[in-house]
């Protein structure tokens, strides 16, 4: 009986393991002569630039450290809780990039997160995001891809450690968390909602920034855009967690995704910033409509519009109190006011582009003084947030403990959460993060 | 090689991509009227205008200025005949001088917020500007009058 159920159980397993080895075998793709660029009609191709700029790919596929690399042409380092990861070159040379591809090929790995060679690919490139794309929009891309410049240059090897290294490992992840399929359209929703949330769940990928990821890397399925650490900035929540005094309404968030900056929030900076200047800029109007009508949506911005008034004459009334003489008799303020308060200045009735109001921003309502550290620390390019204007890089000039004085009397007098904690430790752990000086004044 | 627009015309410099913006203004445009006070971005010496919006050019790296339109005390009016800079002649507010160049744009910046600044509004926008000198009455007093001209030029015009 025991043999008997030994044997059954040796047999279930062989048989479990043989399917798994079906499921997770995938045969090479055959290469293919790289396509005659006169095989694309000019319509398809400015179709498929639109697809590449809404999925962002030369962010991650160019390299940044090294004197950067060619657009397209991959070895961008990503790091990972598991180890540094360097992206594929997805210009069409033959050897190093993805010339010798057929559009099927192509399909496969945004569909299945597949090479054409057969290898499963590291869910890093959000796979689980592109699956929804369809069959237009890959072939636009393939078009708009295959006609770029070919760059003959090879990526450094990943990081990963043994045995994550197998890529057979990334068959059992997708067994346990990826589910393929084209978005399906929502018909309880209009055309403009449904294109934001083709957009943005499949191509432009945002959840895999703005979504926890569990132990395994992978996206949590219940804490969709509850907001994560990326690259040691935080990416806020876009849900109804957002803890902004202000709602993330539908015309915030398009004034955000179309020009980098929303009158009643504040710019986009870090990591977020080209997504709107290098990348959203490039696309239809209509598409960043329906990304913004989206997330106002899902953040429920209708329901919870009827406090903003009042925090904004809140916000308001705060940045007038520092305008008009801070309490000379507390050094946070004088120190506030010295470092900040000559541009970060705002009264009645509204803030002023260019002039980010302090109570209003993103950065003081997150649990952790990470965004407002990395801003201050690297300030603001003319070219991220609103554009042409540009703030200071603070690295030399306040010390971890002047950091953290003014991020406790921000947090003290512009907010209504509790305070932070351990200041001065945070910010020297995200001042240890920043890898290339902003400015060096030895020069 | 970093290019932006510096007093109304193309400019590009080839420095290190974290030199301060002071630096290239100084020593490599020949622009000398901004000044180094403290290099920390605390006193307000080295204020120019990064796209109209007064900017400390000490701790701003060149890098994050590319393509950006810069303005410093030598263009901020082609004669020298900005209201501010007129009030400041009339007023005679300096002593030494030292800070002026950061006093007056950070001063023609607030007026284009506040065409009619309180003093208390005065004093917030202007209080990250030092003037060891101790100048601050008068230089209060000529930004009310520049501001009071800007208004009657507006009305007029």
């Amino acid at each position: 009986m025991i043999k008997r159920l030994l044997a059954g159980a040796v047999g279930a397993g062989v048989l479990g393991g043989l399917g798994f080895l079906y499921y997770a075998w995938y045969p090479p793709i055959a290469t293919i002569e790289p396509p005659a660029a006169s095989s694309f009609s000019a319509e398809q191709i400015e179709r498929g630039r639109i697809v590449a700029a809404e999925g962002y790919c030369a962010e991650c596929h160019t390299r940044t450290d090294n004197g950067g690399g060619p657009e397209l042409a991959g070895d961008y380092k990503m790091e990972t809780p598991f180890g540094a990861i360097y992206s594929s070159n997805i210009t069409p040379d033959p050897e190093m990039g993805i010339g010798a591809w057929s559009e099927e090929a192509l399909r496969r790995s945004l569909r299945y997160g597949v090479s054409r060679q057969g290898v499963h690919l590291i869910p890093a490139f959000p796979y689980d995001h592109f699956t929804k794309m369809t069959d237009q929009d890959i072939s636009d891309l393939y078009a708009f891809l295959m006609t770029r410049p070919a760059v003959h240059m090879s990526r450094r090897p990943n990081e990963l450690p043994f045995p994550l290294s197998l890529r057979i490992f990334q068959a059992g992840w997708k067994l346990m968390f990826f589910t393929p399929g084209v978005y399906k359209p929502d018909p309880s929703h209009d055309a403009l909602w449904n294109r934001g949330a083709y957009l943005a769940e499949g191509n432009a990928h945002c959840g895999a920034c703005h979504t926890p990821r569990n132990l395994m890397g992978a996206e949590k399925k219940g804490s969709m855009y509850d907001g994560a650490v990326v690259d040691a900035w935080i990416a806020p929540p876009l849900n109804d967690k957002n803890p902004t005094p202000t709602t993330w309404t539908e015309d915030e968030l398009y004034q955000y995704l179309r020009f980098g900056v929303a009158p009643l929030h504040g710019p986009a900076g870090g990591p977020m910033s080209p997504i709107p200047h290098r990348f959203l800029s490039q696309v239809p109007d209509y598409d960043v409509h329906a990304l913004a009508h989206y997330y106002a949506d899902v953040d429920h911005a209708a329901e919870r519009q009827g406090h903003d008034k009042a925090a904004l004459a809140r916000a308001m009334e705060q940045s007038k109190k520092d305008l008009i003489g801070p309490n000379t008799l507390d050094p946070d303020a004088r120190l506030y006011q010295g470092a900040c308060g000559a541009c970060h200045y705002n009264a009645a009735p509204m803030p002023v582009l260019g002039r980010p109001d302090l109570a209003l921003n993103n950065a003081l309502w997150l649990d952790e003084p990470t965004n407002l550290y990395q801003v201050m620390l690297h300030g603001l390019t003319a070219e991220e947030g609103q554009s042409g204007v540009a703030m200071p890089s603070f690295y030399n000039a306040l010390s971890d403990a002047d950091m953290a004085r003014i991020a406790a009397y921000l947090r003290r007098t512009r907010t209504t959460l509790p305070p932070w904690t351990d200041l001065e430790k945070k910010a020297a752990e995200i001042r240890k993060t920043v890898k290339t000086l902003p400015v060096n004044s030895s020069h | 090689m970093i290019k932006f627009k510096l007093n109304g015309r193309d400019v590009s410099v080839d420095v290190p991509e974290d030199t301060p913006l002071l630096w290239a203004l100084r020593d490599e445009l020949d622009q000398t009227g901004t000044k180094f006070g403290c290099g920390v971005g605390q006193c307000g010496a080295c204020t120019v205008h990064v796209g109209g919006r007064a900017t400390r050019s000490c701790i701003t790296p060149i890098s994050s200025i590319e393509g950006a339109e810069i303005t410093t005390i030598e263009g901020l009016h082609p004669e020298g005949e900005h209201p501010v800079q007129q009030a400041w002649r009339d007023i005679q507010v300096p002593q030494c001088g030292y800070c002026q160049s950061g006093q007056i744009m950070q001063a023609a910046s607030l007026l284009k917020d506040y065409p009619d600044p309180t003093d208390e509004e005065i004093d917030g926008v202007m209080g990250g500007s030092l003037c060891r000198c101790m100048t601050y009455v008068r230089i209060r007093k000529a930004i009310k009058k520049a501001a009071a001209a800007m208004r009657e030029e507006k009305s007029n015009g």
